[in-house]
């Protein structure tokens, strides 16, 4: 009889290989996947895996794979903070429209005028957008004790008729001949999130995830709100005793992830997507939830995660291509990827033991 | 080194790799689609132009595609990608594909690239879209000879003028045959989201109309409309014949075959050159799916005669005297729409209540 059995403390080694294992696991069922669909296995995950990196194109896959995880990092590490806390902002992708939004509205307002200044207030309009949106759902949970999950995932979609209202009304081009969307800021250089050195990929939403990454580390690891983070999702009670104040801290949490995902938001409309569109989102706020949990909440895993989910969107598309693969077996690739590390989880706190449990 | 010179490089080099071993090979067109292709409309027709296009020339002809591209950097990515993996033409099939197609197309001049709905064209970019407006003429009439409650339901894809052309059209022809007649429009905000399209449908039918137009792409309301019962449907973009004869009566099928084949064909013989198309029903461009026998015989063949005189170039949908919606002149006794004012429509005629959303 096979059977689970906590652990008298969470397994350290598992916590770490669970991600490998996870990774091992989903290539293995998706090459099985791949396999009944009739096409290659071993081709299509190394389509997936292999090409972007070191294939023929690489020289272009490359800068792609930091365009497409410099968002997903980004966010994920503001999440990271309130995960680690207990704190759930579902809605970073609600915080990520408003802070295109008001990043692109900072620069849509000064066209056509050129200056230096233009582009830091965009960055600092984008990264307040976001946070405001975030303070709705941390002021219901403290005054009114709200449950911030539903309140921020909420506010997603008002966040996204409010998009649609912008490309149709306010920031509509217009020289656009009545088509939805804003001017194209990549066209506005003063405006514009260009990459820093051309054909890179580096962009400043590159440069501000990387930022990010090293402040929650230090934050985490030297520094006592970091302490009383970690202390409140592992121990409450504890954390009670420590003198942590929960308002403040969800306050903090919500704030500064909602902050970062409307950094991410404003360095997107500003620089890859190049316009406010109905369309502008398409996802990220929910895939760095998937990126959060991928890294272990941990800033350096996060990093690494958000540079493994950009290789299976880019990875995929390629095997689309090439391999006549359908975007259905993709995405299924890709949930694999969340559900074996969830379900591998496990082994972090339980082991498995066989035979009859011993009578205490 | 500069992205650009890159790319030249690379494009030099599969050049030297096609002139050699590869002389003369096959050509390879590439499709990228906003949905998937099982979507049952927009895209799924899409796909059948291309799988028309693999029939046409066989082995002369590779096809490629990629599903489900999200507008903006992933389009322009997934553009890149085929270019860079040897596409000589590139069909984008979504409007918001359009400053990525251009984008894309600078930095590969020697590719051929066809832009569906947009207004941006260049040296070796086409745009190419249909008179869906002349199908919803003939879905008008039918529309309004058939409802009861004289309330029309219409679903909105986003409010550009290719859809407020459409909902004009209709309401034009409905009204011609049925001065009762009232539009409601709901706007989905999406092209394909079947949980909210049925949504949709649901609170039109609700609100009282036994007829829902859509500019959407699922069947999701075809579903809805069925299981209401007493409601009539149209497929769009597709035939959706699986839903006749209710409750779709009929449909618009977007035919991109011909289209296609020919393009493909003008790359092969190396005589493509940048056009701006719009073809309606007579090229064959818009196909009016069969009119199901829930329809009376004197309405279907009503209908059958204004398409008729659509394919014959007899007859404009946008033939006045109309008013807009505001009162003001549209279009003199007998004066026609131009293209121009076609393409750029932002109002509704007279007649339609409620606003364009801002």
């Amino acid at each position: 009889m096979i059977r689970l059995e906590k652990r008298p403390q969470a397994s350290r080694v598992w916590s770490l290989a669970t991600p490998l294992v996870a990774v091992v696991t989903t290539m293995i069922m998706g090459g099985l996947l791949f396999a009944t669909l009739g096409k290659d296995p071993v081709e299509a995950i190394l389509t997936i895996f292999w090409d972007p990196l070191f294939g023929e194109f690489a020289f272009y896959y490359r800068p792609q794979l930091l365009v497409k995880g410099a968002p997903l990092v980004l966010i994920a590490i503001g999440l990271s903070l309130g995960f680690r806390a207990g704190i759930w902002n579902i809605g970073a992708e609600g915080q990520y429209i408003i802070g295109a939004l008001t990043g692109a509205g900072v620069g849509l307002a000064f066209y056509p005028m050129e200056g230096w200044f233009i582009f830091p207030l965009m960055v600092f309009a984008g990264a307040l957008g976001g946070w405001a949106w975030a303070m709705i759902p941390a002021v219901l949970k403290t005054r009114f004790g709200t449950n911030e999950i539903l309140v921020s995932l909420m506010l997603v979609y008002v966040a996204e008729q409010f998009l649609a209202s912008m490309s149709l009304g306010l920031m509509k081009n217009p020289e656009g001949f009545g088509f939805p969307g804003s001017r194209n800021l990549q066209q506005y250089a003063s405006a514009h999130n260009a990459e820093i050195v051309t054909g890179t990929g580096m962009h400043w939403g590159v440069v501000a995830a990387l930022i990010a990454v090293i402040f929650a580390y230090v934050l985490l690891n030297r520094h006592m709100l970091g302490y009383h983070i970690r202390l409140t999702g592992e121990a409450p009670r504890a954390a009670r005793f420590a003198g942590v104040r929960p308002a403040r801290l969800i306050l903090f949490c919500l704030g500064a992830s909602g902050a970062l995902a409307g950094m991410a938001g404003m360095f997107e409309v500003s620089g890859p997507a190049g316009q406010v569109s109905i369309d502008f989102n398409v996802g990220y706020g929910f895939t760095a939830i998937i990126v959060a949990f991928l890294g272990r909440l941990h800033p350096v895993g996060i990093l690494l995660a958000g540079g493994l989910m950009a290789l299976t969107y880019i990875g995929g598309d390629i095997a689309q291509g090439n391999l006549g693969l359908p975007s259905a077996a993709i995405q299924v690739f890709q949930g694999m990827l969340l559900f074996f590390l969830l379900a591998l989880d496990l082994l972090t706190n339980y082991r498995i033991a066989f035979g009859k449990p011993e009578v205490a | 080194m500069k992205l650009t010179t890159l790319f030249a490089s690379a494009a030099v080099a599969l050049g030297l790799a096609a002139g050699g071993a590869l002389a003369q090979d096959k050509t390879k067109v590439g499709f990228v689609y906003v949905g998937p292709v099982g979507d049952g409309g927009w895209t799924y027709e899409h796909d059948q132009g291309r799988k028309a296009v693999a029939e046409e020339f066989g082995d002369a002809v590779e096809t490629v595609y990629v599903e489900n591209v999200a507008e903006g950097p992933d389009a322009e990515r997934v553009i890149t990608q085929m270019a860079l993996q040897g596409a000589d033409l590139i069909f984008t099939t979504s409007f918001g594909y359009m400053d990525p197609t251009i984008n894309v197309a600078a930095k590969f001049p020697d590719v051929k690239f066809e832009h569906a709905t947009g207004y941006k064209r260049a040296d070796n970019v086409s745009t190419y879209s249909a008179r869906f407006y002349e199908g919803r003429a003939v879905q008008g009439t039918i529309a309004g000879h058939m409802t009861e409650s004289n309330i029309i339901g219409y679903i909105g894809s986003y409010p550009i003028p290719e859809v407020i052309r459409g909902i004009n059209s209709a309401y034009i022809h409905a009204k011609k045959v049925n001065p009762d007649v009232e539009f409601k429009i709901v706007w989905a905000f999406t092209w394909f989201d079947p949980a909210k399209e049925a949504d949709a449908a649901k609170v039109l039918i609700e609100q009282g109309a036994d007829v829902i137009l859509q500019h959407t792409d699922s069947t999701a309301p075809q579903a809805a409309a069925q299981a209401a019962g007493n409601v009539i449907t149209f497929g769009q973009a597709s035939d959706m014949a699986e839903y006749g004869p209710m409750p779709r009566v009929s449909s618009i099928i977007d035919n991109w075959a011909p289209y296609y084949i020919a393009r493909t064909k003008a790359v092969i013989d190396g005589t493509w050159t940048s056009t701006d198309t719009w073809d309606g029903i007579g090229p064959g461009m818009v196909g009016i799916g069969e009119i199901s026998d829930a329809v009376p015989a004197e309405v279907k063949a009503e209908a059958l005669a204004l398409k008729d005189a659509m394919a014959a170039g007899e007859y404009n949908p946008f033939t006045g005297p109309l008013k807009k919606q505001d009162g003001s002149d549209f279009l003199a006794e007998g004066e026609t729409a131009d293209d121009g004012t076609l393409a750029g429509m932002n109002f509704y005629v007279e007649g339609i209540e409620g606003s364009i959303p801002e």
